[in-house]
């Protein structure tokens, strides 16, 4: 009888644990299994071909979050399939701070593009669902001049063996590897801008710093930029005018 | 065991006493009012924090390191700590959150609109009446050590703008207004011809004709897939231009909210017809005017005068790839009007503002260099960068300035046409410029104003039909989104005097806390005494 008794205690620890785990659903970065939508939510297909101004409802994946200001939000999000860019969602403090890299949420809002950036307009709603997914970062460095890029507009990005270039100079004329706002007109703690190329063209590429403030690693990391440097970054593949990724990680090309 | 229930009731009574009594001397209720001091002490140090707002202009920053280093040598024991901002906003919400933590800066770039919120602060703000028309310190004073304009040199109407209350609270530091920036090359290929002064009829009209399509989406006039005519920067501007044109309500000195009118309502319906057929769009929905201009998708660009480095084929700052700019001729215009013959249009732009500090020197510091900000090697600088113009008939009258302004057209930098040309309209316009009333709330009003036209072009877009029920669900929305209601009634408090009583004095609130303290006292004894003789 004990050792029924035992034996019934050690399942219902080893059921608990196993619920504890499961908690949060698909923890993994799974991306080969298909992203099965609720009923009335649209695929990422639905979502590309739905035109502007119509309203959206998607499930997606919260990948890293850029602001909270008077209950709205600014999230980069992500499902299997595609990536949406939610701008100024309405949120609570409260919910902001339940919002965790691959916490799964179902938006309800209008499609909208602002300066080539389509994205989930001002005012969207949200939910929290079930569910986890953290993207891994897709290289896209060969798709860099062509015009499939765009497709993957918003997903979180890696490129590699990029190098370093002029991004403008500073008061005495020296070339410089990094500016405070595009012209240099900002100062510490301000968005940094600089530019790598790879085949004989340039891009210039930022540190949103709602994104990742003066005190963050890749903050530090491009002020430390030298002209010439080669290095592999990741981020989000925004868009501003063309591509003008946020870039989340600096570090030397391996 | 009561007998010690009592005994600490009573002391707590007593303690709370002490607490509220030390409290009250402590101020509590905010800053002492400033007093100018007889004399400035130049023997000490003094380090100040100046929040300023750029354009996001290499230039403009430049002009303002230049103007601390320049005043430091000056006054060797003044440090400026300059702070930029990009956003007007910004600098907004970062003042009142510093507030609170009673870490506000000591000279910031600002709008009237907001000193009137940062007024329900107990002294916060330095009203500057005393210390502008002091003959030693105050502008053109004798002990100022550099060539500071006389009051008499501001230009008035822009020095009246800084009024609150019957206060001076803020110097104006540059001043602008709104343009149109008109693709004259698209309107006469649409077979129109550009009238002396815009109207708002003309700009529909041919936003309207250049939506013309052909059968593959294919817009005429530009030959590309995307057009939106008339670009609106600042909807708040518009909404505000409009109404004042029309001579309808938007506001009043005290505070009342005018806001929702028929005219508003017409308006809105007018805007909804033109951003239903696409003809019409906004910043906040599309991205800049300038840049939609410059790629020959924009018609109507309208946008702040200090935005003029932005527009035109040959604009020395662009957002957009060489290789969308269209070539096309830039026509720099007032903006629509309803009466040609009496135009009307916003006078914008920054002013700036001293915050009140416990020690009197450091806020004559902070003076001396706001005053700085109005000499004609910061004025004529600054200005240069964008189609601002300086704030002093001292600038405006100098050689430099009209050499400047004559030299227009003769490179595409610093004496880049449609730049000087923006300057000019307002130079020449002052008398039509008006400002709206400030008081308490009136930044939030002004947020409004704007999101009226933003939400109703949004939802015309988005297929929701604009009339008489939409317009009133729409004002009902936005009174409560902006708490206009509130707003209302803070301001009848406030015209009703209570604001004029302030707080109330140190020693009434300690007489007032003794006497609650020894009544208290009073009562818990009474009430010991007969607990005792009833138990």
């Amino acid at each position: 009888m004990k050792k029924f008794i035992t034996l019934l205690l050690a399942s219902a620890l080893v059921l608990s644990c196993a619920g504890c785990g499961s908690k949060g659903g698909d923890t993994t970065s799974d991306s080969s299994a298909a992203d099965v939508k609720s009923e009335g939510v649209m695929t990422y297909d639905e979502y590309v071909a739905a035109p502007l101004d119509s309203e959206v409802v998607i499930e997606t994946y919260v990948q890293d979050k850029q602001s909270w200001w008077d209950n709205k939000a600014t999230l980069y999000t992500q499902d299997k399939d595609g990536a949406y860019f939610v701008y100024n969602i309405t949120c609570s403090e409260e919910d902001y701070n339940k919002l965790t890299t691959g916490t799964k949420i179902k938006v309800t809002g209008y499609k909208a593009e602002w300066s080539g950036e389509v994205e989930i307009a001002e005012g969207a709603t949200f939910e929290i669902e079930d569910g986890n997914y953290v993207a891994a970062a897709e290289d896209v460095t060969s798709l860099l001049s062509s015009d499939d890029l765009i497709n993957h507009q918003n997903k979180f990005v890696s490129f590699k063996g990029m190098t370093v270039e002029a991004a403008g100079q500073d008061d005495d004329g020296n070339d410089v590897a990094f500016l405070y706002n595009w012209d240099g007109s900002g100062q510490d703690g301000d968005d940094l801008y600089f530019n790598v190329s790879l085949d004989g063209n340039t891009y210039t590429f930022t540190v949103e710093s709602y994104l990742r403030d003066k005190t963050t690693d890749v903050y530090a990391a491009v002020k430390g930029l030298n002209i010439g440097d080669k290095i592999d970054m990741e981020g989000f593949l925004y868009w501003y005018e063309g591509v003008n990724p946020h870039i989340t990680s600096v570090t030397a090309a391996k | 065991m009561r007998k010690n229930i009592f005994n600490r009731i009573l002391c707590s009574a007593i303690l709370c006493g002490c607490i509220f009594m030390l409290s009250g001397c402590h101020g509590r209720e905010g800053l002492s009012a400033f007093e100018m001091p007889e004399q400035f002490d130049d023997t000490r140090e003094y380090e100040i924090t100046f929040w300023a707002k750029n354009d996001t202009n290499k230039t403009q920053t430049a002009i303002y390191e230049r103007a601390i280093n320049e005043f430091e040598t000056l006054y060797p024991n003044i440090t400026v700590n300059l702070r930029l901002y990009t956003d007007y906003g910004k600098i907004y919400n970062d003042v009142i959150t510093n507030i609170a933590t009673d870490t506000t800066p000591n000279v910031c770039i600002t709008y009237p609109d907001h000193i009137a919120t940062y007024l329900t602060g107990t002294n916060l703000v330095v009203p500057l009446d005393e210390l502008y028309a002091d003959g030693t310190y105050g502008l053109g004073g004798s002990e100022v050590k550099f060539d500071s304009p006389k009051v008499s040199e501001i230009i008035p109407k822009f020095l009246e703008e800084c009024s609150i209350d019957g206060h001076c609270y803020a110097l104006p530091y540059m001043r602008s207004t709104e343009a149109c920036y008109v693709n004259k090359t698209y309107v006469e290929a649409l077979g129109y011809t550009l009238p002396e002064v815009l109207t708002w009829g003309f700009i529909w009209e041919v936003s309207e004709a250049a939506m013309e399509q052909d059968e593959d989406g294919t817009f005429l006039v530009n030959g590309q897939k995307v057009m939106i005519p008339f670009i609106y920067k600042s909807t708040d501007n518009m909404m505000i231009q409009m109404l004042k044109q029309k001579g309808a309500g938007y506001s009043d000195e005290s505070g009342n909210i005018l806001l929702f009118n028929d005219t508003t309502s017409e308006l809105l319906t007018t805007v909804a017809a033109h951003g239903d057929s696409g003809a019409f769009s906004t910043f906040k929905i599309s991205s800049y005017p300038a840049n939609f201009l410059n790629a020959g998708q924009c018609i109507f660009a309208i946008d702040s005068t200090a935005g003029a480095t932005w527009m035109g084929t040959d604009a020395p700052l662009c957002d957009i790839s060489e290789d969308k700019i269209v070539e096309f001729e830039t026509a720099v215009m007032m903006i629509p009007q309803f009466d040609v013959r009496n135009p009307s249009m916003i006078s914008q732009g920054p002013s700036v503002c001293v915050f009140n500090k416990e020690d009197p020197q450091e806020v004559m510091a902070s003076w001396l260099f706001t005053q700085y900000l109005l000499t004609n090697e910061v004025q004529i600088a600054y200005a240069e960068t964008e189609g601002y113009v300086p704030v002093t008939t001292k600038a405006q009258e100098s050689a430099e300035y009209k050499e400047y302004l004559s030299e227009i057209g003769t490179d595409a930098a610093l004496h880049y046409e449609v730049k000087i040309k923006a300057a000019e309209l307002l130079l020449n316009n002052v008398e039509h410029t008006f400002v709206t009333p400030v008081f308490v709330g009136s930044a939030s009003l002004r947020d409004a104003a704007g999101q009226l036209v933003e939400n109703t072009v949004k939802s015309v877009r988005r297929g929701q039909i604009v009339d008489a029920e939409y317009i009133t669900g729409l004002y009902s929305d936005i009174t409560a989104l902006y708490r206009l209601d509130q707003i209302g009634m803070q301001n009848s408090r406030l015209a009703s005097g209570e604001k004029e009583l302030g707080p109330l004095p140190k020693a009434s609130v300690i007489l007032l806390t003794a006497l609650a303290v020894v009544w208290g006292g009073m009562i818990v004894y009474v009430i010991r005494q007969f607990a005792i003789d009833f138990l």
